[in-house]
């Protein structure tokens, strides 16, 4: 009797919530994942673009405005047109995430929404403003003074970042849950800045920063790759492929370094998505990292793979004799359930990013010492493909993060499964998104062929310089 | 501080519902401008006069459920799970609507231009009554607190949530249509500013009969509504929200381009705040729920509060000067898009085989 009276809580346990709406009632979680899952998969390419395109456009004006080549208006003229489209995607995409929050967490927005809002908030008034600045931008070409022109689009560039900026905000809140307090369940004595500066802000912001310029960079440079090796060789092609070429091969080595931030950041914060990254059963003084196989869930193991020594520990804290905190160090309901997609994804990532890495330095290298691209058609294949596998990573990259927070919306405090609706009938709604994704998507790509098979480089008006003897 | 961020919402929701509710109503019109051939032209015009706004004006719906989630995050959870499916036919409705639009410019044969069309102004239809219902909902008090705890279809198929999403649809073609009067005049399209007069005033006649006919409904359906709407504060608004539907009209008929355009927004954007009045103290006000729901109650961390009305009206400084810059270059004409040649096509569909 005297033990039961004196039994504690888990410390845990005292400071997590079932939400303000009552948690609990989990049939619709699967449909509710995925229809999230897919629509952040959807909109992420795009974010990309917004972080990182506008700047990119702006460097291609001010060649021109520096020069007074033609060529280089042609060009950022064209790219604007898809700085519109992918802005317009991205508004569209992205305001049927905000529905999807409420629609399918509306328990961890009703228990949270005060503690991380101000940076949707914050988000908002950016993207409204890039909103207007992008319009004046892309349909102010011919009207606007050219100098008036280019300084509009810094106002787009900058709340394009400060956007995604806030956005990051806050999954970085979600995995590191801080600025409020739990008593007995209430969330009390909210400070919103705290929460807004959470400790995985600096770091989530530079790799989804650098990820942005990769993303938009490489895959509009393979565009043009594929071209060359098709065989148009115009300073046309050559020049839209190496400008957003350059921008990603100086992010891409960059971001190896900030990766590797991040993964000690989540080793110190978030052990168990460490864990479940490399699939690491059981607590270890001087950790391996094991290279392919699958982890089973039965043996709490990797088997098959190629274990590297030592390797997870000096990863994940520089020191190889560190302990790394394995996935049995929590109960297996407060584990990530897909290890496997978590493992595998973290080596896709990683595999790709290094790869693009090692094609940023073989840039950087050659026009160091040479002054021009290297030669060999090899580089033109793999810019050809740098676009897709950017893309690929970003991808991958986010799963690991998003996947190896489960089963946590708001880490350690509330899970996913308290968090979501009551409402039934969410399986149908993950259909219906799923239709109108496709249409969306082959529209998009519709668009896409159609602008790229406009020959906008034999345009008219431009004959004048054509005949100067460019294309 | 609650109050405030009550304000702004509805300051939100009255922007949206006048310059979202002129894109959508333009959708309205752009479905009921005649064949191919001959609404060539008046398509046209809405296109060109839609470009450059479009996105600008869909963020107030963005910035609407962004300021519900974090001032009065209990009330944005209670509403948005028990009514999901209207707002999730809004969703999708608005991806739809958006590359529609996106998409029709590049259309190069009649058929594209028609179906994208189609789909857009389709579009444009069911979301303004979408969101119509979700706030005949709430403001007849049908939505109860709590994780969809009000029964999923009769909380957005009654009569009074059917009927504020038919007003919806109604107010927005009449916003439309008196929009397009000062376009089409501006882009120097006398004929189709005269064609949107006679809109307008069709428009107008049916939202005011709708309106007139809200009072009956509202009374059976909504009565704690009914009740602010017929006194003080609420009562003051329909007072002003009439009188300017009459300057409208009136301004209208006489031909006067643009000055409408301020007086059917005040209208509208006193129907809202005549809708705030009405249910305060209430975010969800008594009803057929018996689940109520104040301001305060509802009210998130008053930090959160300071924090975002003070982020709002900083950005304020940057984003009224914008907006500003924004229209004035659009009505001065300097940032149209080109226009497409829908009359073209048509043309050449009619002389046998598509334009390139």
């Amino acid at each position: 009797m005297l033990s039961h009276l004196i039994s504690l809580a888990p410390l845990a346990e005292l400071s997590q919530t079932t939400g303000k709406l009552g948690g609990g009632t989990t049939d619709q979680l699967t449909w509710a994942r995925q229809l999230q899952a897919l629509s952040l998969i959807i909109h992420i390419p795009l974010v990309c673009f917004g972080i990182a395109f506008p700047a990119i456009v702006l460097f291609m004006e001010g060649l021109y405005l520096r020069t007074g080549d033609l060529l280089y208006k042609r060009i950022a003229k064209r790219w604007s047109k898809v700085i519109i489209l992918f802005f317009a995607i991205g508004v569209v995409t992205g305001t049927i995430l905000s529905f999807e929050f409420g629609i399918l967490w509306p328990n961890f927005m009703a228990t949270f929404g005060d503690v991380f809002g101000l940076a949707f908030g914050l988000e908002g008034l950016a993207f409204f403003i890039e909103g207007i600045f992008v319009a004046i931008y892309v349909y102010g070409w011919e009207r606007l003074p050219k100098k008036v022109h280019f300084l509009s689009g810094v106002p787009m560039a900058i709340a394009g970042i400060f956007g995604a900026t806030m956005i990051i905000s806050v999954n970085g809140w979600m995995n590191n849950p801080v600025g409020f307090d739990v008593v007995q369940g209430v969330i009390v004595d909210i400070n919103p800045w705290r929460a807004l500066f959470n400790d995985y802000f600096w770091h989530e912001v530079a790799h989804m920063y650098l990820a942005g310029y990769m993303v938009a960079g490489f895959l509009t440079a393979s565009v043009y790759a594929v071209a060359w090796l098709k065989g148009e060789r115009s300073r046309y092609v050559r020049t839209a492929m190496i400008v957003p070429l350059a921008f990603a091969a100086l992010a891409a080595p960059v971001q190896v370094i900030v990766g590797d931030w991040a993964g000690r950041e989540v080793a110190k914060i978030q052990p168990v998505k460490l864990a479940a990254m490399e699939g690491l059963g059981t607590t270890t003084k001087g950790a391996p990292f094991t290279v392919g196989g699958y982890y089973s869930h039965s043996d709490n193991r990797v088997k098959g793979g190629v274990e590297i020594p030592k390797l997870l520990s000096l990863l994940a804290f520089h020191d190889p004799n560190a302990t790394v905190e394995g996935l049995d160090s929590v109960a297996p309901v407060d584990r990530p359930g897909p290890v496997n997609t978590v493992r595998y994804s973290f080596h896709v990532m990683v595999a790709i990013g290094t790869l693009l890495a090692l094609l940023g330095a073989w840039l950087i290298g050659t026009w160091w010492r040479r002054r021009r691209l290297p030669g060999s058609k090899w580089f033109y294949r793999a810019v050809a493909v740098s676009g897709v596998l950017a893309v690929i990573a970003l991808e991958a990259g986010w799963i690991v993060t998003e996947v190896g927070r489960q089963p946590w919306i708001a880490y350690d405090v509330m899970r996913v499964s308290d968090a979501v609706t009551h409402a039934g009938g969410i399986g149908w709604l993950l259909l219906a998104a799923v239709v109108v994704y496709a249409c969306l998507i082959s529209m998009a790509v519709w668009l896409l062929r159609r602008l790229a098979a406009d020959p906008e480089h034999l345009k008219e008006d431009e004959v004048s310089t054509i005949a100067g003897g460019e294309a | 501080m609650e109050h405030v961020a009550l304000a702004l919402m509805l300051l939100g929701v009255t922007f949206y519902a006048v310059l979202g509710g002129a894109d959508f109503g333009a959708g309205f019109w752009d479905l009921t401008a005649g064949s191919a051939r001959s609404g060539a032209e008046m398509r046209g015009v809405i296109e060109r006069a839609m470009g450059p706004v479009w996105e600008a004006n869909h963020v107030w719906l963005i910035f609407v459920l962004v300021v519900c989630w974090t001032a009065f995050p209990s009330f944005f959870g209670s509403m948005m799970s028990s009514l999901w499916v209207p707002m999730a036919i809004a969703m999708l409705g608005i991806i739809l609507r958006g590359a529609a639009f996106a998409l029709r410019g590049q259309a190069r044969t009649v058929n594209e231009a028609r179906a994208l069309g189609a789909t857009f102004a389709l579009s444009s239809l069911i979301v303004p009554f979408a969101l119509g219902t979700v706030v005949g909902a709430i403001a007849s008090g049908r939505v109860a607190y709590g994780n969809a705890v009000t029964d999923t279809w009769s909380v957005f198929l009654n009569p009074f949530s059917i009927y504020v999403g038919v007003l919806t649809v109604a107010l927005g073609a009449y916003t439309a249509a008196i929009f397009l009067i000062g376009d089409s005049a501006r882009m120097g399209k006398g004929v189709i500013a005269a064609a949107f007069r006679r809109r307008a005033l069709a428009a107008g006649g049916v939202a005011g009969l709708l309106a007139i006919a809200g009072l009956p409904i509202a009374h059976s359906e909504a009565r704690y509504l009914y009740d602010g709407l017929t006194s003080g504060m609420g009562l003051v608004c329909v007072i002003v929200s009439a009188l300017a539907g009459l300057a409208t009209l009136a301004m209208v008929t006489r031909g006067v381009l643009q000055w409408p355009r301020l007086t059917a927004a005040v209208a509208v954007g006193a129907i809202t705040a005549g809708w705030g009045f009405a249910q305060s103290p209430y975010m969800l006000p008594p009803g057929p729920a018996n689940s109520t729901l104040t301001i305060d109650a509802a009210a998130g961390a008053e930090a959160t509060l300071i924090a975002l009305t003070g982020g709002i009206a900083f950005a304020l400084i940057f984003l009224v000067p914008s907006l500003a810059w924004l229209f004035k270059l659009t009505l001065k004409g300097e940032l149209e898009p080109p226009v497409h040649d829908y009359e073209g096509l048509a043309a050449g569909e009619e002389q046998g085989g598509s334009q390139k």
